[in-house]
């Protein structure tokens, strides 16, 4: 009967953690796309209040109905989230809930009541808010947005490299909420994932345009659009890859167990090589097929080329799972690298060239959701790198999970795969019809060159037939 | 520890979420109950009803994370014990406002000849949510006993709680529409004020008989007196609403709001009339708000913070219900 029990338990602890990983992994897409989207919007605006160039409203006016889809998907799956500490991880709670309740509890308060309620000021609002309160509305949404990233990603940083509490009786209490905050790697971790967002925006403008573009959509929106968006990834890319190596030095030093499973160390040595390929096995723990770069991760990480570091076998029971981490990190830096020839690429033709040519063009489509697979290959590096603890060094996984029967959860896991998969079908499917539609739609359409922005609330309202049919 | 120290925070948490929650019910309550009333047979009666909640369905629910984010930081272990005993209704309600919440941006945005699947979606998603809501509510009341009376029960309040937001939506409606719609919203109003009063009636007895403690409270004593003006008081409102829905719409459009109003201090009433029967237990006659309680110097952390921030909250709450004022037009990006 034991066995049994003890079965039921793994089985619950197994169903889970993919229910986590797919709540989070679906959740994740759309923030991610909306922190910088928001930002993005406004310069539209922006630029559209400072020339009363019609073109950056027609752009403006396009990307808000995606940023909108955008939004609804992120907050229903959101609010996915708050359930699952309770439905599946109540030692969770039980254990830091003094220290992520009062995080997710400023989110809420802060960042959401904020995004959502002048959301519709931003959506709806226009012919009816002076354009003044329009743009502050866009303003309050873009900042209720990257505070929500703050107070998340706070959290998770905590959870990864725990800071500013005492345990008392197995409890976490806090000592300091400053050093909870601005745990070490929060700062790192923040910026980021903010950049991952502004990148993964770039890069879904730059496809959509480019797609539009091929379509013979020829509207000075589109290329003003395109223009834009290849000119952002190729500044925030090499930032990316600063502020990145940055994070994996601060990695380096308060998680070495989480950098040894994304370099592939098994024993701790010095000029350690740079694997760009190896299949590491944990069973025999070593790996096979390795392609190296001699001394190159030692540079990386001590910057010295005969730098030592720790490998796995240093973390026996305390590293989590190597093949995973190792090949998430590697398919992010691939799309990094892919990122940063296609956008360098892209600006010099666009600058030097004037126009793109059409496999250029093509690349771009193909990178449209270059962003969603670099950001979820990074996330997966950082959270399944911080296994087999929930809390590193605090809480291990296994001890948070719910006792609920494993088949209540496969039921519910079966449920959301089943809406996430046709969600996201329907999502990107949509954001094609979205552009099909644009490119039929005449230049001269006299809807966008109603006096939109006039604040006057009893005037008729503007039609605008050609978009939102 | 010092009990006598501790005594207020956990009080005023519980305070505020069920603050939360009763304003979710009205506000969520609203757009769900305009969601399962969506007509199969009007296209455009389906634009107008929609349009009428657009601006105000996401904050809407905010407010059921914020309910719901109260419990998990100020009572972690309540809300262990109430989703672990709620698992699977909790999937099937998230799966359900998943669904509705999507197909509100998916039915303009996806190819026309779809638009009308994404218009089920809502109305199915939206019915999913209010069944499951008055389900849990129902288990939770019942303090999550596994007999049949107790599912049997539960089924009942899926559907009162159904019927509730069904009617609190549709004045919703009479006050938002004009013209057939309007009518037609009456109409729906007074089948689902009657609905609303079977169930009011079935809690309150189910309430009385489930557990000795609750019969105390109501009638162990002078507090007894106070059910004279509470029962007064419902039934001059299921009343009144009942004879002005009749005349709906009256000259000028003449008191409108009235039916939402009415509605609301339903919705106040079976809310304090529920926190009076189980106060101070969270987990119905097993764990009381103080035995759940998060440690004081988080409590008092989050407190500082909703001190300051729950009064903006409500300010731009109110901004945003006056850009939209008065009757429902189209929404233009």
């Amino acid at each position: 009967m034991l066995d049994a029990a003890v079965i039921a338990n793994d089985t619950s602890f197994m169903l889970s953690r993919i229910q986590f990983a797919a709540n989070i992994s679906f959740h994740i897409l759309f923030p991610t796309i909306n922190i910088a989207l928001c930002w993005i919007l406004l310069f539209f605006k922006v630029r559209y209040n400072q020339t009363q160039d019609e073109s950056w409203l027609r752009v403006y006016r396009f990307w808000v109905r995606i940023f909108a889809l955008t939004f609804a998907i992120g907050v229903v799956s959101g609010i996915t989230m708050s359930f699952q500490f309770g439905t599946n991880w109540p030692g969770y709670m039980e254990t830091v809930g003094n220290i992520a309740g009062p995080l997710l509890g400023y989110e809420v308060m802060t960042a959401f009541f904020l995004e959502a309620s002048f959301l519709s000021i931003m959506l709806f609002g226009m012919d009816r808010v002076s354009n003044r309160v329009h743009t502050i509305a866009t303003v309050l949404v873009s900042f209720g947005t990257t505070l929500s990233a703050f107070w998340i990603l706070s959290l998770d940083s905590w959870m990864q490299t725990p800071a500013g509490f005492e345990m008392i009786d197995g409890v976490a209490h806090v000592t300091s909420w400053m050093e909870v905050i601005f745990n070490p790697s929060m700062p790192y971790r923040l910026m980021h994932m903010l950049l991952a967002s502004g990148l993964t925006s770039a890069f879904l403008i730059c496809g959509i345009s480019a797609y539009r573009l091929i379509k013979g959509d020829n509207k000075k929106s589109v290329k003003q659009a395109l223009n834009f968006s290849v000119t952002l990834a190729a500044i925030l890319i090499p930032l990316q890859i600063f502020v990145g190596d940055l994070h994996g030095l601060n990695t380096f030093k308060h998680q070495p167990a989480k950098v040894a499973a994304m370099e592939g160390v098994w024993e701790t040595a010095t000029e350690v090589p740079l694997l760009l390929f190896a299949l590491p096995d944990q069973e025999k723990r070593e790996n096979s097929f390795e392609i190296k770069v001699p001394n190159m991760a030692s540079i990386i990480l001590t910057h010295d080329p005969k730098g030592e570091i720790k490998g796995l076998n240093e973390f026996i029971d305390k590293h989590p799972p190597v093949a995973p981490v190792f090949f998430s990190f590697r398919i992010m830096i691939g799309m990094g690298v892919l990122m940063l020839l296609f956008s360098w690429l892209a600006t010099y033709q666009f600058v030097l060239k004037k126009q793109y040519p059409p496999w250029l063009l093509k690349a771009g489509i193909a990178m449209t959701f270059s962003g969603w697979l670099a950001t979820l290959a990074g996330w997966y590096v950082t959270e399944i790198g911080r296994q087999p603890y929930l809390v590193t060094g605090i809480l291990r996984t296994k001890d948070a999970v719910t006792t609920t029967p494993p088949a209540d959860i496969a039921l519910s896991l079966t449920l959301y795969l089943v809406i996430y998969g046709f969600l996201l079908i329907a999502y990107i499917r949509t954001l094609f019809v979205m552009a099909n539609r644009a490119v039929i739609l005449e230049e001269s359409n006299a809807s966008l060159t109603g006096k939109v922005l006039v604040s006057d609330a009893s005037k008729p309202v503007t039609t605008n037939e050609g978009v939102t049919s | 520890m010092n009990v006598t120290s501790v005594d207020w925070l956990p009080s005023v948490f519980i305070g505020l979420m069920g603050l939360s929650f009763l304003i979710y019910a009205i506000l969520d309550g609203y757009d769900l109950g305009v969601g399962v009333l969506l007509p199969l047979d009007k296209p455009q009666q389906r634009d107008t009803m929609i349009y009428s909640i657009g601006p105000f369905w996401d904050a809407n629910e905010t407010w059921l994370v914020m309910a719901i984010g109260l419990l998990l930081i100020a009572f972690p272990k309540a809300h262990s014990i109430i989703f672990q005993a709620l698992y699977l209704p909790t999937a099937l309600m998230l799966a359900g406002l998943i669904l509705r919440g999507v197909s509100f941006d998916f039915r303009t945005k996806a190819p026309s000849t779809d638009k009308h699947k994404w218009d089920y979606a809502f109305k199915f998603g939206s019915l999913l949510a209010t069944l499951t809501q008055g389900y849990m509510l129902g288990r939770y009341i019942t303090s999550f006993e596994d007999s049949w009376l107790s599912i049997g029960f539960s089924a009942l309040s899926a559907i009162c709680v159904t019927a509730g937001y069904c009617f609190i939506g549709a004045a919703w409606l009479v006050m938002k529409t004009e013209g057939e719609l309007q009518r037609r919203a009456a109409n729906w109003a007074k089948i689902t004020n009657v609905l609303m009063a079977v169930g009011i009636i079935a809690v309150c007895l189910t309430n009385l008989l489930i557990d000795q403690q609750i019969m105390d409270k109501w009638l162990g004593g002078m507090q007894v007196l106070i059910l004279i003006p509470i029962t007064l008081l419902l039934a001059f409102t299921f009343i009144t609403v009942h004879l002005y829905l009749d005349k709906v719409p009256m000259e000028n459009d003449l008191g409108c709001w009235f039916p939402f109003l009415a509605a609301i201090i339903l919705f106040i009433m079976c809310f304090c009339g529920l926190a009076y029967s189980f106060y101070p237990y969270i987990v119905p006659f097993k764990m009381t708000i103080f035995e759940a309680a998060s440690a004081r110097e988080s409590l008092w952390f989050i407190f500082v913070g909703a001190a300051v921030v729950l009064p903006m909250i409500i300010g731009y709450t109110i901004f945003s219900y006056k850009v939209f004022w008065g009757k429902t037009s189209k929404l233009n990006y």
